[in-house]
């Protein structure tokens, strides 16, 4: 069964609802992307929460206009109403009070999102079994999802990212260096608003596949599993997409299995998912990578003492530098050291002899800097460099 | 206004009060510490918590899911420790990925338990059950000085009271450090305050009122409680114990004011049915710091600085 929802074997509605929803991931992990950069990832929670009270006002509207109060553009057109003006009162109270943005952020979060549970209640006792499943805007269900629902949420995902594509260069300037951004002519205010009227869209189209309570995790999660894999900008926001749409994808076509499978939590899940096999394997920042890199340099550290130890004629007590000299042929089982090993003491020695002449000249204060006991010499001096630095020293004398 | 009002309306109404101020108090702190949003993560963490002390021991019962709620807050700060430096990235989006994932994993489980039998639901965690919480014994007034009755209270309100005075203690007896760490780590840490463990008792304390909070009224009002009174009393003074005295004064007002207009509101207004207590209570707390926003003396950046 779940082979079949992920191969889009379900039959023509459950694919629809898959592809939408892949739009809707890539869009949002791409828009996220922009957002983490910026530092603000966590607005998004806000603007996700203040579309209640517009989706339940939006609900009262169009049934007391006599229409059917589930048609999704309307509580669409809602959500972005109610969510943009919590980004409006976010952006008064930072810039007009002395409260900070994370209390900005969790009151308009919180009185919205207890708003639209007033509004909720209202919408139950007034239209006892109408309203039936509006409550599935808060954690999402792909269950009931129309044809058109789906199509709309698909076209929506693709003009966010065309969007996104235009407007890459001066967001991605904003999130790097903002006052940079704005010596160079670009207009942050305008730059940071359209970012959050894209973070909005994204909110409003997922409200039926992830649910508002969870969209947020769409936005962040997977721009975080792409900041793991890459240094480069926009490497990381294609990343993004792509992690974002496989587990909207994932979640969509698992949900379309079992109905009582929430499509919200499960799409979160997934990306999670993804995010811990990132955090394990990403080559630069990732556990495994850190764990070889650790071993690396611990063995790098014990070859060199025990070499120093092997010049200095004295015994090695520690087991693990005995493995590694003997292993690489440095040195016998009980410590004495070998040809090879004789020989490369006696370069590391000199490598030490060289760094302790260079860091006492106060002239070379920089490269001397670079000295950790761990790097050879000839990696920071040039050859007639290193033989001036010779002259200085004492003469040769004899190792062991 | 006499029997009905001790049955239906004393308690819940008491709860509210309760679980508002349990919340505003340490709220005071992470407000200045600019860490509001941890009361935002915990609240969503909780669910999982509890969800899971649910299936462990089969029943709703409190201890067991008073620990698994503190349980799942304690892993949830830890994994945002750990995300935020193995993956190196800001605290905001590492509490971002836990908080929604663990929510995410809890409300899965939920709806893959079999809980039908008892009253756990994603809503109620949502919103709470706050006009449920009646006192079905009381009489009338008298009802108070009756110990048979005061045995049906809902256990709710002796809980909330218990986390409500061990906050309080907590607070009074950690003042000093508590406030000098808030305001200046590094001067704290020169004075020798172990500041980590500060911090972290703090966000324990949050813990301890979201997790008896959430009980029994639902995460919306735990949220809004940690941040909306006392921003709204950061609004009217500048010193930390007025800015505490007024946050309580407005936890209270909220509480109370949301919580009639909930149950009477609609009715004044000709509606048949009360709509949602926990959503009026945000909602009026909300209110509340529009109002000192707008015309609180110490509304502005000292000095009438403005950023950005």
């Amino acid at each position: 069964m779940i082979w079949q929802a992920l191969t889009l074997q379900l039959g023509y509605n459950a694919t629809l609802v898959a592809i939408g929803a892949t739009m809707l991931g890539i869009a949002a992990g791409v828009t996220g992307s922009f957002l983490f950069l910026r530092k603000r990832a966590l607005v998004s929670d806000a603007v996700s929460h203040a579309t209640l009270p517009g989706i339940g006002l939006a609900f009262i509207v169009m049934v007391a206009l006599g229409g059917e109060g589930r048609f999704l553009p309307g509580l669409m057109l809602g959500a972005a109403v109610s969510s943009g003006l919590g980004l409006l009162v976010i952006g008064w109270m930072i810039r007009r009070t002395r409260l900070t943005e994370d209390a900005a952020i969790g009151a308009v979060l919180s009185v919205f999102f207890g708003a639209g549970i007033v509004i909720l209640t209202v919408i139950q006792s007034m239209q006892a079994g109408r309203q039936a499943g509006l409550e599935s805007v808060l954690l999402g269900s792909t269950a009931g999802m129309l044809r058109a629902d789906a199509l709309v949420i698909a076209a929506g995902g693709a003009l966010v990212l065309l969007l996104v594509m235009l407007l890459r260069r001066p967001m991605l300037a904003v999130g790097f260096d903002p006052d940079f951004a704005a010596v160079t002519g670009t207009n942050v205010a305008r730059i940071d608003l359209a970012m959050m009227g894209l973070v909005m869209a994204v909110t409003v189209l997922g409200i039926t596949t992830v649910g508002l309570v969870l969209i947020v995790a769409l936005l962040i999660i997977p721009a975080v599993t792409a900041r793991l894999w890459t240094d480069n900008a926009l490497r990381m926001v294609g990343l993004a997409g792509l992690a974002g749409g496989l587990a909207a994808f994932v979640g969509a076509a698992v949900s379309a299995t079992a109905p009582a499978l929430p499509t919200g939590p499960i799409i979160v899940l997934a990306s999670f998912v993804l995010f811990v096999l990132s955090i394990a394997l990403a080559p630069a920042r990732g556990g495994v990578a850190l764990l070889l890199r650790q071993m690396r340099f611990r063995r790098r550290v014990h070859r060199r003492q025990g070499l120093l130890a092997l010049a200095a004629g004295q015994p090695i007590h520690e087991p693990f530098t005995l493995t590694l000299l003997a292993r690489e042929g440095m040195a016998r089982a009980d410590g004495v050291p070998t040809e090879a090993g004789r020989i490369a003491a006696a370069k590391a020695l000199l490598d030490e002899a060289r760094w302790a002449a260079l860091r006492g000249d106060p002239a070379q204060g920089l490269t001397a800097s670079r000295y950790d006991g761990l790097t050879p010499i000839e990696t920071v001096l040039t050859p007639d460099q290193i033989a001036e630095l010779d002259r200085h020293l004492p003469r040769p004398q004899a190792v062991i | 206004m006499g029997a009905e009002f001790v049955a239906l309306s004393l308690t819940p109404l008491l709860i509210g009060v309760l679980a508002a101020v349990t919340c505003a108090l340490p709220g005071n702190f992470l407000l200045l510490r600019r860490q509001a949003l941890i009361g935002d993560a915990i609240s969503h963490v909780v669910l999982p918590g509890i969800v899971v002390a649910f299936l462990l021991t089969g029943r709703v019962a409190a201890l067991p899911m008073m620990l698994g709620a503190a349980g799942a807050a304690l892993v949830s700060v830890v994994l945002i420790e750990a995300v935020r430096r193995t993956a190196r990235i800001e605290a905001g989006a590492a509490m971002g990925v836990i908080f929604t994932t663990l929510f995410a994993a809890g409300v899965l489980l939920l709806e893959q338990s079999d809980t039908s039998g008892v009253h756990l639901d994603v809503e109620h965690a949502l919103y709470g059950n706050l006009e449920s919480l009646i006192w079905l014994d009381a009489t009338g007034w008298a009802s108070l000085l009756d110990p048979v009755a005061l045995s049906g209270l809902p256990p709710e309100l002796p809980r909330m009271a218990v986390a409500l005075l061990i906050v309080a203690l907590s607070i009074a007896v950690m003042w000093r450090p508590l406030a000098i760490a808030t305001f200046d780590e590094g001067f704290a840490a020169t004075l020798g305050l172990p500041v980590r463990a500060i911090g972290l008792a703090l966000v324990m304390l949050a813990a301890l009122a979201a997790v008896a909070a959430f009980d029994a009224v639902g995460s919306i009002i735990v949220i809004a409680m940690f941040i909306c009174p006392p921003a709204a009393a950061r609004m009217m003074t500048d010193r930390l114990l007025a800015q505490a005295a007024w946050s309580v004064g407005f936890a209270i007002l909220s509480a109370v004011l949301g919580y009639v207009l909930a149950g009477y509101g609609p009715l004044w207004l000709g509606f048949a049915n009360s709509v949602s207590a926990a959503g009026m209570i945000a909602t009026v707390s909300g209110l509340i710091l529009g109002v000192t926003m707008m015309i609180g003396p110490c509304r502005r950046r000292a000095g009438g600085a403005t950023v950005h």
